[in-house]
């Protein structure tokens, strides 16, 4: 991959003064490179993975298993159209399971609020055959990242 | 009544404390510095080896290994070699399997080392090397590198330095502190002097596969120079296993075993764990070398750039993991700037002194740090910097 993807794939908060430096490029070439990638639209955006659990506040995501009827030729496009259309929804992907064909990721403040979401926006739309709602418990690793304590640097000075 | 002090030898008497522990004794006990003193990788070693050295425990691999490390390793390590510095060598009687490369440096000049015996040591360098020389009753012949030669040893300065004594060269490049490395064309001038003496030359070359842009070159390679070489790397660096100490020497069969005779009194065998993990990382571990030293390369960019900018210029190192950074500023000499810059800004450098008299200017700065701590200290040595200008100004 583009070594500035990979940067940015790694850690989307650094700055293109920094990317420059590593990669021993000028910061305009960094920049135009960048805006490149947005309009190629190769580069989508870039989030900030947050440790949840360090914080006081509730967040609860939840992955949903939709079985769908495909509709007459436009496939699943359509049906994914109505779904991925409200904000709550932060990720839907078509699968290749034999028990479901459209996972979809949901964020909230409670679980109450999630089940109540898939009973009254998703589960009614038409073509969604039904729905299998999993909660996340505890995220141990996400987007490449352990969820941990604060890692200590334990090396001794030796050498 | 007993004195302790009567009953040590007088080698060990006269072994002088490590400058580098003068100043990292300083740091003990400080809350929130800012480091950039460690000479180790900043990764842990990667899961498949810790997973291999795991298995050898549960395995019931719990025993001596032969002497000399296991065959498997052995084998391991001849095609290692091979395959990344095009070195040949016999597993059965040239490779040792050793507690470090800092075992293989100490038996190296342990075999090799009679008193009067004069050793040349490049510097600045690594610390250990004089006072293992001295331990043997060898005369330490420092030659000093200059900045205006990137830090490598010149044929014009080893050829001053060697006599019908010297009895070994330590070649220790790439270079810990300056981040120096010698290409072919720099290693076939010293090989030229080299030849002229009847000494066996120690290459450590513990950092052989930190380099970037150039492949490292080992002088084992040149003509005529493997039979007159020992050469020394080892797991620590390449593999981020700086804990698990191991280390392996190269060298012709009568040179291999009089360290070997060493070793087998004073150590018997490295540990067998560890070298279960080592054939490890040598069959699968290739692409885990590149991973780390693409992150340290980008490091490297990044530090070399952020030191010139605030006014710390330094030469773009090309090898380890350290940048040797010029301190020229207000007539403070190394010990004082670092001692300052921990004091008032508690961010941790080493003095350029701590690796020989000739370090008078630099200082050691380790990159194997995450980029946001490289950043917070160049952040805090600026405000240093600003300060003294400011002070000069006035
Ligand atoms: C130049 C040099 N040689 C040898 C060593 C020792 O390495 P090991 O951990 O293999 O004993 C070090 C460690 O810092 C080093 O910098």
């Amino acid at each position: 991959m583009e070594p500035i993807l990979e940067l940015l794939q790694e850690n989307s908060i650094y700055s293109t003064e920094d990317m420059a430096s590593m990669l021993g490029m000028d910061k305009d070439e960094v920049e135009d490179k960048i805006a490149r990638y947005k309009e190629e639209g190769i580069l989508l955006g870039g989030h900030a993975i947050i440790d949840y659990d360090k914080l006081e506040n509730n967040h609860i995501v939840a992955l949903i298993e939709l079985k769908v009827n495909p509709q007459r030729g436009r496939g699943f496009d359509k049906i994914a159209e109505s779904i991925y259309r409200y904000p709550e929804v932060k990720s839907l992907y078509l699968m290749s399971s034999s028990g479901y064909d459209l996972l979809v990721t949901v964020e909230g403040n409670s679980m109450k609020e999630i089940a109540y979401f898939v009973a009254r926006k998703l589960a009614p739309i038409e073509d969604v055959v039904s729905t299998s709602t999993h909660f996340i418990l505890k995220k141990y690793k996400s987007h490449g990242l352990v969820h941990r304590s604060i890692p200590v640097d334990e090396r001794e000075n030796c050498n | 009544m007993f004195d302790s002090n009567n009953a040590l030898s007088t080698k060990a008497r006269n072994l002088k404390p490590s400058g580098i522990r003068k100043f990292f004794d300083l740091l003990s006990g400080r809350e929130g510095v800012i480091s950039l003193t460690v000479g180790q990788p900043d990764f842990a070693t990667p899961w498949h080896i810790r997973d291999a050295g795991i298995d050898s425990i549960a395995d019931g691999h719990t025993f001596y290994t032969s002497n000399r490390g296991t065959p498997e390793l052995r084998s391991e390590i001849s095609r290692y070699m091979d395959r990344r510095f095009g070195l040949s060598y016999c597993p059965e009687n040239e490779i040792l399997v050793t507690v470090g490369a800092s075992e293989a440096i100490d038996l190296a000049i342990r075999a090799l080392i009679d008193e009067e015996d004069e050793v040349i040591v490049p510097v600045p360098s690594f610390v250990c090397y004089g006072p293992l020389i001295e331990m043997c009753g060898g005369r330490v012949i420092p030659v000093e590198t200059a900045p205006k030669d990137g830090f490598k040893l010149t044929p014009e300065a080893l050829s001053d330095a060697v006599s019908e004594k010297t009895k070994l060269i330590i070649l220790p490049y790439p270079s810990n502190p300056t981040g120096a490395i010698l290409d072919r064309e720099d290693l076939a001038a010293l090989r030229e002097v080299i030849l002229k003496t009847p000494a066996v030359v120690l290459s450590d070359e513990i950092y052989a596969e930190l380099t970037y842009g150039k492949k490292h070159t080992s002088i084992a390679t040149l003509p005529d120079m493997k039979e007159r070489t020992i050469v020394i790397n080892g797991f620590s660096k390449a593999f981020a296993m700086t804990g698990w100490r191991l280390g392996f020497s190269c060298a012709p069969e009568a040179l291999t075993e009089a360290m070997f005779k060493i070793h087998q009194y004073a150590i018997m065998c490295a540990p067998t764990v560890s070298q279960y993990a080592a054939t490890e990382a040598l069959k699968n571990g290739d692409d885990d070398i590149e991973i780390m030293k693409a992150e340290y390369d980008r490091r490297r960019k990044y530090l070399t750039k952020a030191l010139s900018e605030i006014g710390l210029p330094c030469q773009c190192p090309e090898g380890a993991f350290y940048v040797f950074m010029k301190l020229s500023h207000c007539g403070l000499s190394s010990e004082e700037f670092c001692e300052r810059l921990l004091e008032e800004h508690n961010v941790a450098i080493v003095p350029g002194t701590a690796f020989g008299d000739c370090g008078e200017g630099y200082a050691r700065l380790s990159y194997a740090y995450s980029l946001d701590h490289l950043k917070e200290a160049v952040r805090r040595m600026d405000r240093f910097v600003k300060s003294l200008n400011y002070v000069a100004f006035l």
